[in-house]
């Protein structure tokens, strides 16, 4: 089962968990939370951006990948947009497989794929109004690239 | 063609999509960077620095050197920032 959504709308975790854990031995997960501070300064939110059409695609493309690899019986990615709040949830990866090495496995694989291979742009909205597009990391794309 | 602008790219132009007809030598996103150049000083500033210009032909990322064919749509933004 592949579930992609791309919303403004928190997700409920519980609820997203047990609908992959029908036909699977085991369910891992990673959720992704808008963190209170950058480099010292107080967060008020985080925006995120998207290429409509684009998104979907891509994140579907990612799940398929990594459902043939890892011979998942399930797999989940709920990505937010929009401006959030520190403190609440950005991103839901979850995989099930019958056993525990091939869904931690494609969690990890997702996430880091997430932050390369996906058009999502955040920008930082700090307490003293000002507001600043958040740079890649290059320790993002060795994570990413090191999965090939 | 229809292009379109994310993130910075985007507030630098100052909108996030147009429809244009480029010339038919322009056959990579790069050289659509170049043309765009052309067009005034928002898209001078957007486009200031290649090595952070990443695009996306027909919504599949794509090197600037990629060519465009018969692309419908075509998407400049900056290294992605997703998870």
């Amino acid at each position: 089962m592949r579930r992609v959504c791309v919303q403004e709308a928190d997700f409920d975790a519980t609820t997203e968990l047990g609908r992959l854990s029908a036909e699977a031995g085991g369910v891992s997960s990673f959720i992704g939370v808008v963190r209170g501070q950058a480099a010292g300064r107080q967060l008020a939110a985080l925006r995120l951006e998207h290429y409509p059409g684009m998104t979907e695609k891509a994140l579907t493309q990612l799940a398929d990948t990594a459902i043939t690899r890892w011979a998942l019986t399930g797999c989940t990615i709920i990505h937010r947009v929009g401006r959030l709040a520190p403190g609440q949830n950005i991103v839901l990866v979850a995989t099930a497989s019958q056993h525990r090495a091939a869904a931690l496995a494609a969690t990890a694989f997702l996430i880091d794929q997430l932050k390369t291979n996906a058009p999502f742009w955040k920008a930082e909205e700090f307490a003293d109004g000002t507001v600043e597009w958040v740079a890649a990391r290059e320790s993002d794309n060795t994570a990413a690239s090191g999965w090939s | 063609m229809r292009v379109l602008y994310f993130a910075w790219l985007r507030e630098k132009i100052g909108l996030g999509e147009e429809v244009l007809a480029p010339p038919p030598d322009v056959t990579t996103p790069r050289a659509l960077i170049a043309w765009l150049r052309q067009r005034g000083s928002g898209y001078v500033a957007a486009f200031a620095s290649e090595d952070l210009i990443r695009a996306a032909v027909d919504q599949e990322f794509c090197s600037l050197d990629a060519p465009l064919g018969a692309a419908a749509e075509i998407a400049f933004f900056p290294p992605v920032t997703g998870g």
